[in-house]
């Protein structure tokens, strides 16, 4: 563990993405004490621009809103849907991979046939459809991002299953008598974790990539304000009023890049032969 | 004395230039947006409204209205009522053909009620009154009613009761006819193509009654599903007209900004839409007249029109929209006051049970609008949660009276017996249908006035009925009227004339010019 910080914080990519993921946790903690008045509440006049105003500091949007406030708030949506749904997907497809990778044969050959079917919709397509059916709600909205986002989590965790049960310690374990849960849980899962850790960490990114997707599209929670919503909501303006959507869309470039950065850190940490190698 | 004659007619000229400046001038073709694209032409079928605005310069009713709604003669050129006011008597107008050259004749008319009976649920209900027609020759029509009926003179306007062709849709299945795809009309536009998500194209007929109108040549609807690219379309030299609510209202003033560019609210006065909140008066705390008045103070209006509707329309005072027959203003007012909101609700005890709220998905405008009334409440106490939906989830929500308060806007066809009262009467609740009485309020005084308002003589009487109407109304809320909509409709300068009737645009054709 030690060890892991220490190349973690060796790389500078994962140094910076940490930083970046500290501070969008934090506001998303804490903002909200700050900002005690509601995001949808009408504070001043319409078109407000930024650093006019200290109330203010990032202007208003179309009815007057507080962009500043807005962002705050929506770091807590996209943050939260991000890590949700990723982990929603990691329970849902580590467990599909881990099968069909240790049992093989006809087991792999149904669970991975089921995978493929979801990886032949393009899933951003598919996540539209499941928002319109379940109607847009925080819920659908997770539900849908993990139901798209799981199969690549299945196909990785597979093929490094694929590659451990065959190792001695693997046999040896299977030679002792213990169970299939047993050596699977205890003896090749902790060893395929580490790519499931990287991907993990690209695949929140995604999530908030797909939860801003669909806001921009009108089909965010319409009782959350998220950055998407606020990007989608200002688009219509945008030749008035920059602001309303360069603010929210820099907090999703910003966080997006962050969280990749960490990815890019975390797999230097955690395949440290490969990157020195690499170099 | 040649040159004398030149001089005079220079000097005339000159002395009449003013007024030649406004003589229309002939030919032009016109490119305007509709929006969205319609889902058929046929008028007796099809009343969505783009449907009307194009096929409203394809065929013609028996009259016309001006802005003040005033009936003018169109294919009817005279009208006389009786004294008991049950017969109505039509002088057709002689010399008008169908566009394949066919005369229209007394037996279009009678045709096309039976036709419309069937086909048009709104002038079922506007014939409702009437007893017989009868043509006792080729260019006379009488109408005799069941009783007087007050409105009867406002129901022939061009998309309430379109003439249809008897020779072409008579014996044939008209669901089916093959004229529904390209409708052959009375009016001073032919159909001529229909490039499917691209335009509609419409041709000056050269046979027209009124000599010398139509002055331009062609008119082409352009399709363009996007409400940026339709704006986009405007500025680029596209298209020269942008009908009411073709365009984002957040578009509308930097677009009105544009060289030569006017603008006008104009053109809605027969149908004065009218917006409001659907409060559903069966349940939970909105069942309480004053939860509901309430929302009436809780909400403030005067930030809509001039925020979301950039100025645009006029805050409702009731029922009726100030253009509608018989409106007074003499009624209990609720302005913006969310410290008797508050009084209100505490007076009645709500203790902050969930109200739904169900935006109108017609686009960013209204999206908003339900964005700025959920925080209005909410910031008076009211617990809000919005559900987001589609416009046929909606309309099914609503219908099916599952809701809370749910935004809407309906056309008030100029009579309060043609355009009100249906919203407020207890026997047009009606389950599983929208834009009737949906909120279900019942209350026999206003029934009883309601049917006395449609058939009472004299005016000064019907005046009273629905003064009175409208005071008892208000009192109650049993909707929460929010604004008298305009939809401005946007042109180049050049475009002259398009809006001088009471429907604009969509009879506006006949007399529009291009000043070139």
């Amino acid at each position: 563990m030690k060890q892991f910080w220490k190349s973690m914080l060796r790389s500078p990519s994962g140094v910076i993405g940490l930083v970046i993921l500290l501070l969008a946790v934090s506001v998303a903690l804490f903002g909200p004490m700050l900002f005690p008045n509601s995001p949808w509440r009408m504070v001043q006049r319409p078109f407000l621009p930024p650093f006019t105003l200290s109330t203010v500091p990032l202007g208003t949007d179309a009815l007057g809103r507080d962009v500043f406030a807005g962002m705050i708030f929506g770091a807590r949506v996209s943050l939260l849907v991000g890590l949700v749904s990723t982990l929603v997907a990691l329970v849902v497809g580590i467990p599909i991979g881990a099968m069909a990778g240790y049992f093989g044969g006809k087991v792999d050959d149904a669970l991975m046939r089921f995978t493929e079917f979801f990886q032949t919709i393009p899933s951003f397509a598919l996540a539209i459809v499941l928002v319109a059916i379940l109607q847009p709600s925080i819920y659908s909205i997770v539900a849908s991002i993990a139901v798209v986002s799981w199969p690549p989590v299945a196909r990785l965790v597979r093929g490094e299953v694929l590659s451990l049960r065959t190792r001695e310690y693997v046999q040896a374990a299977v030679v002792t008598g213990q169970s299939n849960t047993w050596i699977i849980m205890r003896e090749i899962l902790p060893n395929a974790l580490s790519p499931v850790i990287v991907l993990a960490s690209l695949m929140v990114a995604t999530a908030i990539l797909l939860e801003s997707s669909l806001s921009f599209l009108g089909l965010g929670d319409p009782n959350l304000i998220s950055w998407g919503y606020m990007v989608g909501a200002g688009r219509t303006v945008i030749r008035q009023a920059w602001w309303i959507t360069v603010f929210p869309g820099v907090a999703i470039l910003i966080s997006v890049l962050g969280l990749n950065l960490i990815g890019e850190g975390l797999n230097d940490a955690l395949n440290p032969r490969l990157s020195r190698e690499g170099r | 004395m040649p040159k004398r004659v030149l001089l005079g007619l220079l000097l005339a000229c000159g002395l009449a230039a003013p007024v030649l400046a406004q003589e229309p001038k002939t030919g032009g073709v016109i490119n305007a947006v509709i929006q969205p694209e319609p889902p058929g032409l046929m008028l007796a079928m099809v009343q969505n409204g783009p449907t009307q605005m194009v096929s409203g310069n394809i065929f013609e009713g028996l009259l016309r209205y001006s802005p003040k709604l005033e009936p003018q003669p169109e294919l009817a050129e005279s009208w006389s009522v009786s004294e008991d006011a049950k017969t109505y008597t039509f002088k057709l107008r002689k010399g008008v053909t169908w566009h394949d050259g066919k005369p229209f004749t007394a037996a279009d008319v009678l045709f096309s009620i039976e036709m419309l009976k069937q086909t048009h649920a709104r002038a079922r209900t506007n014939l409702a009154q009437v007893d017989k027609v009868e043509a006792p020759d080729d260019y006379t029509v009488v109408f005799t009613l069941k009783q007087p009926f007050g409105p009867f003179l406002g129901i022939f306007e061009v998309g309430s009761m379109p003439m249809v062709p008897k020779h072409l849709y008579e014996g044939t299945d008209w669901k089916t006819n093959p004229y529904n795809n390209a409708p052959v009309g009375t009016g001073p536009f032919m159909f001529k193509e229909w490039q499917k998500g691209s335009f509609i194209r419409l041709a000056k007929n050269p046979n027209y009654y009124e000599k010398g109108k139509p002055y331009l040549d062609e008119i082409y609807w352009q399709i363009i599903p996007d409400a940026a690219a339709r704006s986009v379309a405007y500025e680029t030299g596209k298209v020269d007209v942008l009908p009411g609510g073709s365009v984002e209202n957040f578009d509308v003033p930097r677009l009105t900004k544009l060289k030569d560019t006017c603008v006008t609210g104009a053109g809605w006065e027969f149908f004065s839409p009218l917006a409001w909140l659907w409060l559903n008066n069966r349940q939970g705390p909105l069942a309480d007249k004053r939860v509901r008045q309430a929302v009436m103070y809780a909400i403030d209006r005067d930030f809509a029109k001039d925020v979301i509707w950039n100025g645009l329309g006029k805050v409702a005072t009731g029922p009726s929209a100030s253009t509608i027959k018989y409106y007074t203003d003499d009624v209990k007012k609720y302005p913006y006051d969310p410290a008797k909101a508050k009084a209100l609700l505490k007076e009645a005890g709500y203790k902050g049970e969930k109200i739904r709220l169900l935006p109108l998905a017609y686009g960013e405008t209204w999206q908003r609008w339900g964005e700025a009334v959920k925080q209005n409440l909410m910031d008076v106490g009211i617990n809000i949660e919005t559900i987001a939906t589609d416009v046929a989830g909606g309309n099914q929500k609503i219908g099916d009276w599952d809701y809370d308060i749910a935004f809407t806007y309906l056309y008030q066809y100029g009579d309060p017996a043609l355009g009100v009262g249906r919203n407020y009467i207890s026997s047009n609740i009606a389950k599983g249908q929208v834009f009737n009485n949906v909120e279900g309020y019942s209350n026999p005084e206003i029934d009883k006035l309601f049917a006395d308002g449609a058939v009472a003589t004299p005016d000064s009487k019907r005046k009273e009925i629905y003064e009175k109407a409208q005071k008892i109304l208000v009192e109650d809320v049993p909707v929460a009227w929010m604004l008298e909509l305009q939809f401005p409709t946007i042109t180049r300068c050049k475009v002259k004339n398009l809006i001088t009737t009471g429907i604009g645009v969509n009879d506006g054709f006949k007399d529009a010019w291009l000043d070139k």
